[in-house]
């Protein structure tokens, strides 16, 4: 389904990714791990194409996506920070994300699955950090498409949301999609994630599933395994 | 892109500010209308304020709505559109609505007053100068915002964009033209107004207005160079380039940009 390949880009002096490949055929959730400024933004934004590339080719579904735009309709993406114009209402903002891909959705559900009914007529910029997060949600999970990537879903939400979220995830890949996930939060990763692939300065420093992980750092949870991985890179 | 534009244009629209500039220019142009009799005095009086208000208010707009909605365009280039919908869309939408809320202020007082009164002409050069000042600040602040990430930065270079034009420019040029008043500098002058949208404006409209008291050096330059109509229609075309050379530059700052 995505295919990296060499892909090369530097931000003055840094090299935010190193020649790095990675192939994902397979459904299931990916979480993209890594310590701050290892890369982890910069992979995702170049496979949107925010991030324009030095080196290298990024395929989807086997075509090239370099310089293009018409393969985004068949991406679902959640940005990290949800901050929107703020004089217009939620109902119009979802209005025009519709219009730009237009597609089936299923929007209304989302909306009463996370509460936002009472928030359709306000104006975004009276919302809350939380219900910005929710509003961003629902623009990325009602189109139906068999790629999702989302850059830290759970910031700001509350824990029922929290709880809604990983349930939407856990359908979306009951149904056979392919969800890439960057976050944080340990716990949320060990929970929803089938395979982790952990990004150190630029380059793949581990793909595999859980249990790979574990086995190959004697560790028993996530987060230590991560440190120990860490940890046997700086020695 | 229309949809970008129309999302934009009701996003500032709806904001508070789009209504105080609304009514500083209806409040500013009744009071000049109405207290003064002679309508080519106020459409003078409001020349001097459009010429330079106009500029500082698309700079400060372009740039603020620029990094203001940053985290927005990140949500925008994940949708399948081209990168320079989005930005020349946001572009106009900033810049429309900006010149509607100065052509509802000026022109309802206007039409109030009776433009019919002979002086139709006058007013409407008032109006197309006025937004050919804000589309061409506008795509200048977005030039700025664009090139840098550091948003101190970007305002500082916008602000120090427009103090060059509105009041630097016209000073340095004014020494120059004491300190080499032995040579000949027609054709100096009048590139080095070409060089500043708001000198030229200011022209443009003087010519329309046919005062050459208040024409000054480069007016009469101007006029006895280009008479009057050929200098009116060189001027609105020196304009256009002023609108149309930065909205390449964001197109072409747009495709080459790491967000």
């Amino acid at each position: 389904m995505i295919e990296i390949s060499n892909i090369c880009k530097k931000f003055g002096k840094v090299q935010v990714l190193d020649q790095l490949d990675l192939t994902i055929n397979t459904q299931g959730i990916f979480a993209i791990l890594g310590p701050n400024g290892s890369g982890k933004t910069t992979l995702i934004k170049s496979i949107l194409g925010m991030v324009l590339l030095d080196k290298g080719d990024i395929k989807i579904k086997g075509k090239s996506v370099l310089q293009q735009f018409e393969y985004k309709k068949e991406i679902s993406y959640l940005p990290q920070i949800a901050n929107f114009p703020n004089n217009n209402t939620v109902s119009e903002l979802i209005k025009l994300i519709k219009n730009l891909r237009p597609k089936p959705t299923n929007e209304q559900e989302l909306i009463e699955r996370f509460g936002l009914a009472p928030f359709l007529d306000k104006k975004l910029g009276n919302l809350s950090g939380g219900t910005k997060q929710k509003v961003n949600i629902v623009l990325t999970f009602m189109f139906d498409n068999d790629l999702i990537i989302l850059d830290e879903p759970t910031t700001g939400l509350d824990p029922i949301s929290l709880i809604t979220l990983k349930k939407l995830i856990e359908e979306e890949k009951q149904r056979g999609k392919t969800i890439l996930i960057t976050s944080h939060i340990m716990s949320f990763v060990e929970e929803v994630a089938d395979e982790i692939v952990f990004l150190l300065d630029g380059e793949i420093y581990f793909k595999g599933t859980k249990e790979q992980l574990y086995s190959k750092t004697n560790k028993q949870d996530l987060e230590q395994a991560i440190a120990n991985l860490l940890l046997i890179n700086h020695d | 892109m229309i949809k970008i534009i129309t999302y934009c244009f009701f996003d500032l629209v709806r904001s508070r500010w789009s209504y105080v500039y609304f009514s500083f220019y209806l409040l500013l142009s009744f009071a000049l209308l109405f207290l003064n009799n002679d309508t080519s005095k106020a459409v003078i009086s409001l020349m001097n304020i459009i010429t330079v208000l106009t500029p500082l208010i698309g700079t400060i707009f372009g740039v603020m709505y620029y990094y203001n909605s940053r985290e927005f365009i990140e949500l925008l280039l994940s949708q399948p559109i081209k990168r320079s919908h989005i930005f020349i869309g946001q572009y106009l939408g900033v810049a429309i609505s900006l010149s509607l809320s100065l052509i509802l202020g000026l022109g309802i007082p206007f039409l109030l007053y009776g433009v019919l009164q002979g002086s139709t002409s006058n007013f409407l050069i008032l109006l197309t100068v006025g937004s050919f000042l804000t589309f061409i600040f506008v795509a200048l602040a977005y030039n700025i915002a664009l090139t840098h990430e550091n948003k101190i930065k970007g305002f500082g270079y916008a602000i120090l964009v427009w103090l060059l034009m509105a009041v630097i420019y016209d000073g340095v040029f004014l020494i120059s033209l004491v300190m080499f008043q032995e040579y000949p500098l027609d054709n100096a002058s009048l590139i080095a107004t070409a060089f500043n949208p708001i000198d030229l404006s200011r022209i443009l409209i003087l010519l329309k207005l046919d005062i050459s008291a208040l024409l000054g050096y480069t007016g009469a330059v101007f006029k006895s160079f280009f008479g009057t109509s050929l200098g009116l229609i060189t001027s609105l075309f020196v304009l256009v380039l002023w609108v149309v050379i930065p909205i390449f530059f964001i197109y072409r700052k747009a495709q080459r940009k790491d967000f």
